[in-house]
């Protein structure tokens, strides 16, 4: 992984490929290998900046700076001052009325960090969550009252998709897609299910919703079940979560004294109920088709796919999994309507993000903001910094199937798009935060420690493959590793992302992968001169079996 | 089937029916019984899991192979009171192991284990979700955050 | 509360709870509103609970009523308390410890004067 403390972002939209954009990327090719930049400045293509009269533009991080329109003639002037120098070359900068949506917003920053803004978490926190009132108060239930007598199953269904909304749960799959799947299924009898079975390690953002604002998740799911055509659903909440429970049984039941669920609900003729289940401590329950299974009363192993949950889900019949984070988006698009939600966020992933702070930083906890931030941000401002102004190390993004960033990347704006560039996973927006204290290999070795504990046993790589690295970590760990481990490691990831049956299994081996791309130096330390850099190991010299 | 003296075969067979009472022998509600009983319990007594195989018309085998299955249910007996340590990232990175260290040193038993007395079994557990409050653990149903070494014994001294 | 079946009935329960709300705020009413998600009663939030019910009842106090919220994010300063008083705005205490708590309802909820040391504010 090369590591930048600067990107450039060339926008490559039509129209400015039409006006020249090719050549300015060139010429940016050239001029940074003439100065020897080409290792510290990474450039790459910016395919989704919208439209504006400011095209061709240039967009470099950390600052944001935007430049446009430009021309090739220009970039020689902003390599100079900008990448050389440091100064921004305030002459070229697009002015701000030539800009339009996440472009706009982020040249409004000006160094400053955008303010956090709460669609999923509006109310958690500011409710009395045992109170159905106080969430009416809160313009709670309008959403469904507005569903039900003004619109017909397809207005639902077009808002939905047109709002841009993608499934928070971490494959970022199209909402609205999602629910015309399952209405265009035919059956009499359809389930919508919310997956509430976090277990992700490092992630509670679906907790704070569930305890803190139970009746918006009973609310979405209701407009859910209204568009796609079912009258019942289920919320499958983690067995440990039993505060989280309780609120959400006791929100139904006042949802039913009102006749927000239940029959006719608001003279619609439309009829929803809803179960909670409980889980039972499994994280692969996580994974649909392992929860439908869970709820069916059996092993929460998953199932094959296709046939996908949409046509053969609950009981075989046609059923709409949603994530907490991702029902929690439905009222508010329903209530501002799709181009509101739109203007937040980016263009291809519109809306806001939760993050959950963790680690050796000053202030841990939860924000929701816009996509786009980078981690540098993150831990000045929003975590205060680090603990004890400690150095850090990296970052574990997303729970344990969530990428290892190291220091070099934190200048990397955190949206879905420039995390692919630089091959990192955004995963379920948890932060855990280290510092120089961290040992790799005791990470890695918890991290996989995770997996071999929660891998359900169905396939072989999985079962095996987190089983047999969770030992050879620990070899390294006690100072009884080889060279050849290493090698190992490395095949056993392979074969896990493979081979295995489902998601869990697949993405089993990244902290592996990256323990082995960014920190190679410090476990071959383990290895070969046997010590722990960071004195975290023990170190025995006992080999475990 | 390990034959139980007739108390306890007694207060198993009423645990199986309170829970059975309360949500019916229906597939989905399945593991909440099975949650319903192991809470009553402390674990899953071969005997709940025959009388459950009679009422869910399924080979033992296939009651047993849920039951078996999920981290919050247990086949074995435990100790009176059941300790849970979160041991993921989140809480180990801000000192958990410390914590678990302790734990171990004042319980005098390993993961795993219970105590002879058979006051407290020690397991450890996936992340609770309680991260931002790491390191943290359950006893029985109450759980800690923030926990540091000097703490537990405290924390331990609350239960009987 | 009867059954809602159209926007207008949404829109009454609404109107009854702003309307009780500003009833509270007129009479003067204390509001001492303890963070009870599952972080918060991980950090001893049922501690803080427990003290500031001890020390209503302890001195026989009326006029206020204490109401629990979920977590608003900012699980670090864990036990959080909030305290309204009348008519003012809503004043947010971070890493509130029993002791804490009763230092809270004696200078502020009693004596009118917020607990300064253990203020956090809210951005």
């Amino acid at each position: 992984m090369k590591t930048a403390r600067s990107m450039v972002l060339v926008s490559a939209d039509p129209e400015s490929i039409r006006r020249g954009s090719e050549k300015i990327y060139s010429t940016f090719q050239e001029e940074l290998s003439q100065l020897g930049l080409q290792d510290e400045i990474s450039l790459s293509w910016l395919s989704d900046s919208g439209r504006h009269n400011a095209l061709p533009m240039v967009v470099i991080y950390p600052e944001a700076v935007i430049y446009g329109p430009i021309t090739p003639e220009d970039v020689p002037y902003i390599v100079e001052e900008h990448l050389n120098k440091g100064r921004i070359a305030s002459s070229l900068v697009a002015p701000i009325h030539e800009l339009s949506g996440r472009i706009a917003w982020l040249s409004s920053r000006k160094g400053t960090l955008p303010a956090e803004k709460r669609i999923v978490l509006e109310r958690a926190g500011i409710i009395n969550p045992e109170d159905v009132q106080d969430y009416i108060l809160h313009n709670g239930y309008k959403a469904l009252g507005k569903v039900l007598i003004t619109m017909n199953p397809l207005d639902v269904l077009n808002e939905v998709d047109a709002s841009g909304l993608k499934g928070r749960g971490g494959a970022g799959f199209p909402t609205g897609q999602k629910w015309r799947f399952v209405s265009k299924a035919t059956s009499n009898k359809k389930y919508v299910i919310c997956n509430a079975d976090e277990s992700e390690p490092g992630t509670f953002k679906d907790r704070l919703v569930l305890e803190g604002d139970p009746h918006s998740i009973i609310e979405a799911m209701a407009i859910a079940g209204y568009a796609v055509g079912a009258d019942e659903g289920y919320i499958y909440i983690r067995g440990e979560y039993a505060l989280a429970q309780e609120r959400m049984r006791l929100a139904i039941s006042q949802a039913q004294e009102l006749g927000l669920l239940g029959d006719n609900i608001f003279n619609s003729g439309f009829n929803f109920n809803i179960h909670v289940h409980s889980g039972a401590g499994a994280y692969i329950c996580g994974e649909e088709t392992a929860l439908i299974e869970s709820i069916e009363g059996k092993r929460g192993e998953p199932r094959s796919r296709p046939p996908y949950p949409t046509t053969n889900g609950l009981w075989k019949k046609p059923t709409l999994v949603n994530n907490v984070e991702t029902l929690a988006n439905i009222p508010a698009i329903i209530r501002k309507g799709a181009s509101w939600y739109r203007s937040i966020g980016t263009p291809k992933s519109p809306g806001t993000k939760v993050y959950t702070i963790l680690g050796n930083v000053n202030a841990t906890g939860l924000i929701e903001v816009q996509m786009g931030i980078t981690l540098r941000e993150v831990i000045t401002i929003y975590a205060h910094g680090m603990k004890g102004n400690s150095t850090f190390k990296l970052a574990q993004t997303g729970g344990s199937s969530g990428s290892i960033i190291p220091a070099s990347l934190q200048d990397t704006p955190m949206d879905f798009e420039s995390f692919n560039k630089a091959g990192v996973a955004l995963g379920s927006g948890a932060l855990l935060i280290c510092n120089e204290d961290t040992c790799i290999v005791d990470l890695c070795k918890v991290l996989v420690n995770f997996f071999k504990n929660e891998s359900c046993g169905k396939c072989n790589p999985c079962r095996i493959g987190n089983d047999r690295a969770y030992q050879i970590l620990s070899n390294i760990a006690e100072g009884v590793g080889t060279m050849q481990d290493m090698k190992d490691l490395e095949s056993i990831e392979m074969y896990l992302y493979q081979m295995s049956n489902c998601g869990l299994g697949q993405t089993a081996g990244t902290p592996i992968k990256d323990t082995l791309s960014h920190f190679r130096a410090e476990v071959e330390a383990h290895i070969k001169l046997k010590i722990c850099p960071t004195g975290v190991c023990r170190m025995s010299g006992h080999k475990v079996n | 089937m390990i034959v139980l003296d007739a108390d306890i075969s007694v207060k198993v067979h009423k645990a199986v029916q309170d829970a059975i009472q309360k949500y019916g022998a229906s597939d989905d509600e399945l593991i909440p019984i099975l949650i319903h009983i192991n809470h009553d319990l402390g674990y899953l007594p071969s005997q709940a899991l025959e009388e459950l195989s009679v009422i869910f018309k399924k080979p033992k085998s296939k009651i047993f192979s849920v039951a078996s299955f999920y981290g919050m249910l247990s086949t074995t007996p435990v100790g009176r009171h059941v300790i849970r340590f979160c041991e993921s990232a989140p809480c180990h990175v801000v000192g958990g192991r410390v914590v678990f260290q302790a734990l171990i040193d004042v319980l005098k038993i390993n993961p795993g284990e219970t105590s002879k007395d058979g006051k407290w079994t020690l397991l450890t557990t996936s992340c609770l979700g309680i991260c931002a409050v790491g390191p943290a653990f359950i006893v029985d149903d109450d759980i800690y955050g923030n926990v540091a070494p000097a703490q537990v014994q405290t924390i331990l001294a609350r239960y009987e | 509360m009867s059954t809602v079946k159209t926007l207008e009935d949404l829109k009454r329960i609404r109107e009854e709870a702003i309307e009780k709300r500003k009833a509270k705020a007129i009479s003067g009413e204390v509001q001492v509103i303890v963070g009870m998600g599952t972080c918060g009663i991980a950090a001893g939030a049922r501690d803080a609970m427990k003290a500031i019910l001890d020390v209503i009842e302890i001195n026989n106090l009326s006029g206020i009523i204490v109401t629990q919220t979920g977590c608003i994010g900012l699980c670090e300063k864990e036990p959080i308390v909030q305290v309204v008083l009348g008519e003012q705005s809503k004043v947010t205490y971070g890493k509130v410890t029993p002791e804490v708590a009763i230092k809270i309802m004696k200078e502020h909820v009693d004596g009118g004067k917020p607990v300064q040391s253990h203020v956090i504010t809210l951005t």
